[in-house]
């Protein structure tokens, strides 16, 4: 801190009206310990005539430097990826919900029926039916395509915004828990057992409530470690899933660099879990 | 029609005859509006709940005004209509983005994309104001109160509103808000404390006095 000034610089000290982008900076990165009659230190130091005319500049200089700020915040790579994995489960839950409705009209005007997005591309292609079913039928199909479209974004991007969550978890599922999470940051943050079960909120506040047990697990239950391992021993999985995880999302979102002996530290967790004599132990993991 | 309670700025205004708090300004999100005039809902807005239910808010109008937690500005913007400078601060970028389009017709309001944990981020920038209205749904809310209090001269007000999940989705509310009245007495004498259930679940409108 400036000794002559022990609250700390204004926002405009040393500036001029003119220089924009200077200015927004310093509103950006600027600090003080305490704050000051601000409006009357720029006039008294000529950085403004008028009181009316500190706030004028301001106004467009807190506007200009929120909006860089916004516009950095929303566009980095963690954030794309959080609009990615919620528009995929947007375009294959209505997929599935229209192509219930395609299955049920369909079904009351042909003699075969079928389920699912492949029996609406039937349907699309079908001469036997209205038209408007079958350009409803069509929406179902290209409403999978473009999932399928947001997939392939989300494997080729979450490895460069997410480099170890995304070998660990693989990318849909990484993505996922950033999006859960509301960005790398806040997951990185997060303990892991608040990982473990990210996904399950109902679950978990009915237990918190008192009303339920302790879901073990939320959305990294599609993760093969959880899943392929005998339900005796889930918890214990999910648990050493989620604290591999959370260290993978800390050095991704801390350093950002690969390291490849995060994945093999889960392996040999798993594989040491699934070879306990079952019941005999208790989970005494991390 | 005034209102001796209400900040000058604020009157009780009929939309489709029925009488609303109203302030002049710039409609930001589709509110009801008769002619310059627009609807303050107090369902949308813990400070208008505030105002609603009678509390002495002790604001006049004309008021420099330290705002934290402004969100996409629905509350800001009356705050803005009726008082002089208002700083308004909010943490998440998403929520900043539609504040800005608030903030762009008033002249008078300054949008800062700051943690409002860390007021030394933006007491560069910040002058020392009347009032400083709060309302962060984050864990400490009452902790961050205490640490804006540099803002505010002895005698000035803070215009609180607690949202007990934020602290403890389990914890019963009233012991939530018993802990929080206990932690501002760190730096503030409280006036006035009520709940704002009618509109707002859980929720603790605050009047205190900076000591």
């Amino acid at each position: 801190m400036d000794e002559d000034v022990p609250s700390g610089r204004g926002w405009f000290e040393g500036l001029e009206r003119g220089d924009e982008a200077g200015l927004a900076a310093s509103v950006r990165d600027g600090s003080a310990e305490m704050p000051a009659d601000w409006p009357a230190l720029a006039v008294e130091r000529g950085f403004a005539d008028t009181e009316a005319a500190y706030y004028d500049t301001l106004h467009e200089t807190a506007l200009a430097a929120t909006r860089a700020a916004v516009r950095e915040a929303e566009r980095a790579g963690d954030r794309q990826l959080v609009h990615a994995v919620r528009a995929m489960d947007d375009c294959s839950r209505t997929a599935n919900e229209l192509a219930e409705r395609v299955e049920e009209w369909a079904g009351s005007l042909l003699d075969e029926s079928g389920t699912g997005v492949e029996f609406a591309r039937e349907v699309a292609e079908s001469g036997e039916v209205p038209a408007t079913l079958r350009t409803l039928a069509q929406r179902v199909v290209d409403l999978d395509e473009q999932a399928a479209r947001l997939r392939t974004d989300i494997e080729r991007t979450a490895p460069d915004v997410a480099p170890n969550l995304a070998a660990m978890a693989g990318p849909v599922l990484a993505a996922r828990l950033v999006s859960l999470a509301g960005g790398l940051e806040s997951l990185a943050k997060k303990p892991s057992g608040t990982l473990q079960v990210l996904g399950a909120e109902e679950a978990l506040f009915a237990h918190l409530r008192g009303r339920a047990p302790s879901p073990k697990h939320g959305v990294i239950y599609t993760h093969d470690a959880v899943r392929n391992t005998h339900p005796d021993d889930r918890g214990s999985a999910s648990r050493a899933l989620a604290g591999k995880l959370t260290i993978a999302a800390r050095v991704d979102h801390y350093s950002g660099e690969r390291k490849p002996e995060l994945d093999e530290e889960l392996r040999e967790r798993i594989a040491a879990i699934r070879a306990r004599k079952r019941g005999a132990e208790e989970d005494g993991d991390e | 029609m005034s209102d001796p309670a209400l900040p000058e700025g604020v009157e009780r205004h009929a939309f489709d005859s029925r009488e609303r708090l109203a302030t002049r300004g710039p409609p930001v999100y589709g509110e009801p509006t008769d002619g310059e005039w627009r609807a303050w809902d107090p369902s949308r807005s813990k400070l208008g709940a505030m105002l609603e239910l009678g509390m002495d808010t002790g604001l006049a109008g004309g008021e420099t005004v330290l705002y934290l937690g402004a969100a996409s500005g629905t509350t800001v913007s009356h705050v803005a209509d009726c008082c002089g400078p208002t700083y308004a601060v909010e943490f998440a970028a998403r929520p900043a983005r539609d504040l800005l389009s608030v903030a762009e017709p008033r002249g008078n309001l300054f949008p800062l994309l700051k943690d409002a944990r860390r007021p030394a981020t933006y007491a560069h920038v910040v002058e020392p104001v009347d009032v400083v209205v709060q309302d962060v749904a984050t864990r400490g809310q009452a902790d961050v109160a205490v640490r804006n209090a540099r803002f505010l001269p002895e005698g000035g007000r803070l215009l609180l509103a607690v949202k007990a999940r934020s602290e403890d989705v389990t914890a019963d509310p009233d012991d939530v808000f018993d802990e929080v009245t206990e932690t501002l007495s760190a730096a503030y004498e409280v006036l006035e404390s009520r709940r704002l259930d009618r509109f707002h679940d859980d929720h603790l409108g605050v009047v205190a006095r900076r000591r």
